[in-house]
């Protein structure tokens, strides 16, 4: 572990001082020039099963922007609208001065054109080429020499030179996603757009690949569209979050902005909480960043829960969205604890779910919890047992009613 | 003489041009039938299939007839080259292109078909025309498929009775093919000799497939054209 990150801060360095990729004299690279993506499309998909409609306008600036929601919200039409896959029936996009797309006045630049680099969610690396033919393909315009030097600093940079005559099956799926990237980074484009391609990864890789790729977009400063359905990779990667459900923009914003204020539920919904609940604000400590909610529950029975603070006065109706996951079971009362609420309750029901269990608690208010099937065992729950159920105040995250 | 060598050499010759010819127009046309979204498409898909349920002697009548110097095909063909298309190796040529047709259109088309469209989309993203897209993508992943189509219209070239005797006729060293050779020295009796035609002509069929499916079985030993 620690040899890997070692030798990805050294390839970050030396990512960062390849002259190459730093200082490549492009005429996209003059430091006033708008690069900001504009994109205004409506499209319809019609099958059988659903009538579909994109509805979305927004603008990217460099950077990474990304578009996070649930399979089916349109996050793919969108890149292939933005990419000329995709014909949207009405639409304009931009990038920069240089318009894509704009139905009105028919303009239709074909894909090949549009200078749009798409990372696609199953990498569609050519199977029947070595990894350096993979890289080469884009240049095709450039000479021989030329052709040689840029993959060669490419695949340097996103370190899978060794791999250069292996093909797509004979390498790992991290270094295929770096093959992929490498290929559409080196045909130099003017936006990138990234459907889920670190989504099979597991976290370590990820970040080296993140690190990788925010290291070549300091020297190329472009948009970056970054499609995700994972609320970590928001927050890890985010400088801005557009969130998508249903072919329209519920949220744009900062990632603590789009996903940490009181949104709509269905932002949160798509989010995975399995327990959405509605609550009043009791008070408000603005001095600790919390405030207390209580819960609507049975009457004469109310829970009272301490949560993150948002905009929002003393009397407010909100949601509270808590995931299963989150929250702790005790036997006993805990003490000593740094988390904020410790809520008394019984077992109603314990279910089995593939390897999980799950526990419905009535504290008042019913709560769904997850355990692991080993501590079910140890603790020797069975429906009607008293236990305490244990909520960080950050594991509450309320959203508008 | 048991074996009519001459009608054998000109049955491979024509196998060759035909087969030759199939691979440039079934690669046109099952590239079209892959990739248009014309909405009557299916029309030409049902034209394309046809000469593998009509009955050899129906294409060949019709066929004799387009050929024939009535016909505007026939008179233009004349007026060309001062003779009619019908009993000649061109005609024969002619005639088995379209009696073949299928069997080279439909392997191209299933094997274009099943290239994944998004590494269509992907060579489209990355700056190449269709054209550069369809010689580096799509026809090196097509191999198998081009190699068992050129092979099955060769084979059935190789084979066929009806079209050729109804627009060749039975010339020796112009239209006199195997299958023709064999059928006359039924007629004649000579079942010796028409045994041994058919043998060859079995064993040289069951070559070429036994080596097209001994390919495709190794896809490694052909490889993506470079």
């Amino acid at each position: 572990m620690i040899s890997h990150m070692q030798t990805a801060d050294r390839a970050g360095k030396q990512l960062a001082a390849d002259p190459n990729l730093r200082a490549e004299p492009s005429p996209r690279s003059g430091e006033a020039r708008d690069r900001t993506l504009h994109v205004r499309v409506h499209k319809r998909l019609s099958s059988e099963e659903r009538d579909f409609a994109l509805d979305v306008e927004f603008h990217a600036t460099p950077g990474f922007t990304i578009l996070f929601g649930p399979s089916g919200a349109g996050k793919t039409t969108l890149l292939d609208c933005v990419a000329g896959l995709v014909m949207p029936e009405v639409g304009r996009i931009t990038v920069g001065d240089r318009v894509l797309l704009d139905t009105e006045k028919h303009v239709d630049v074909p894909i090949a054109k549009r200078r749009v680099g798409y990372v696609f969610q199953d990498l569609a690396l050519f199977p029947h080429y070595t990894v350096e033919q993979n890289v080469k393909y884009g240049l095709s315009h450039l000479g021989r020499d030329e052709r040689k030097d840029r993959a060669a600093s490419i695949l340097g940079a996103f370190r899978i030179d060794v791999l250069a005559k292996r093909r797509p099956k004979e390498i790992s799926g991290g270094e295929r996603q770096r093959v992929a990237l490498a290929r559409t980074l080196v045909t130099d484009p003017e936006l990138l757009v990234l459907d889920e391609p670190l989504a099979a990864l597991d976290a370590a890789t990820k970040m080296r690949i993140v690190d990788d790729l925010r290291a070549w977009n300091e020297a190329h400063n472009i948009p970056i569209l970054y499609v995700t359905h994972s609320r970590d990779e928001v927050f890890a990667l985010g400088d801005r979050a557009l969130v998508l459900d249903g072919g329209r923009i519920l949220a744009q914003g900062t990632p603590h902005e789009v996903l940490a204020a009181p949104r709509q539920e269905t932002v949160a919904q798509l989010a995975g909480f399995e327990n959405i609940l509605d609550a009043t604000v009791d008070s408000l400590h603005a001095d600790r960043g919390t405030m207390t909610c209580s819960l609507a529950g049975k009457p004469g029975n109310s829970v009272q829960l301490e949560t993150p603070l948002v905009r929002a006065e003393v009397g407010a109706q909100l949601r509270v969205g808590i995931r299963a996951g989150d929250i702790l079971l005790a036997i006993t009362a805990p003490v000593g604890l740094s988390a904020r609420n410790i809520i008394p309750g019984r077992i109603v029901a314990l279910e089995r779910r593939d390897v999980i269990i799950s526990a419905r608690v009535d504290c008042g208010v019913a709560l769904e919890v997850h355990l692991t099937l080993a501590a079910r065992d140890s603790l020797q729950l069975v429906p009607g047992r008293d236990v305490w159920l244990v909520i960080k105040t950050h594991s509450c995250h309320l959203m508008q009613k | 003489m048991a074996i009519d060598w001459e009608a054998f050499w000109l049955t491979l010759q024509l196998a060759v041009v035909v087969s030759s010819i199939l691979l440039l127009l079934g690669l046109a046309v099952a590239y079209w039938i892959s990739f248009s979204r014309w909405r009557w498409k299916f029309l030409v898909e049902a034209i394309v299939a046809l000469p593998i349920v009509l009955p050899p002697t129906v294409l060949g009548f019709y066929l004799l007839v387009a050929l024939g110097p009535r016909s505007p095909l026939g008179r233009w063909w004349e007026s060309l080259t001062g003779h009619t298309l019908a009993f000649t190796f061109s005609g024969l040529v002619l005639g088995s292109i379209l009696y073949s047709l299928p069997f080279a259109v439909q392997p191209f088309a299933a094997s274009f078909s099943s290239v994944d469209r998004r590494l269509i989309s992907a060579s489209a993203t990355l700056g190449a025309s269709p054209l550069r897209t369809f010689f580096r993508v799509v026809l090196p992943l097509s191999v198998p498929g081009i190699i068992t189509g050129t092979a099955l219209s060769f084979a059935h070239t190789l084979g066929e009775f009806g079209v050729v005797l109804m627009v060749g006729g039975n010339i020796p060293g112009v239209t006199r093919t195997i299958s023709i050779d064999i059928f006359d020295r039924v007629q004649a009796s000579e079942y010796n000799a028409a045994n041994q035609t058919a043998l060859v002509l079995l064993l040289f069929c069951f070559a070429v497939l036994a080596l097209v499916y001994g390919l495709n079985r190794r896809p490694r030993l052909v490889g993506p054209l470079k």
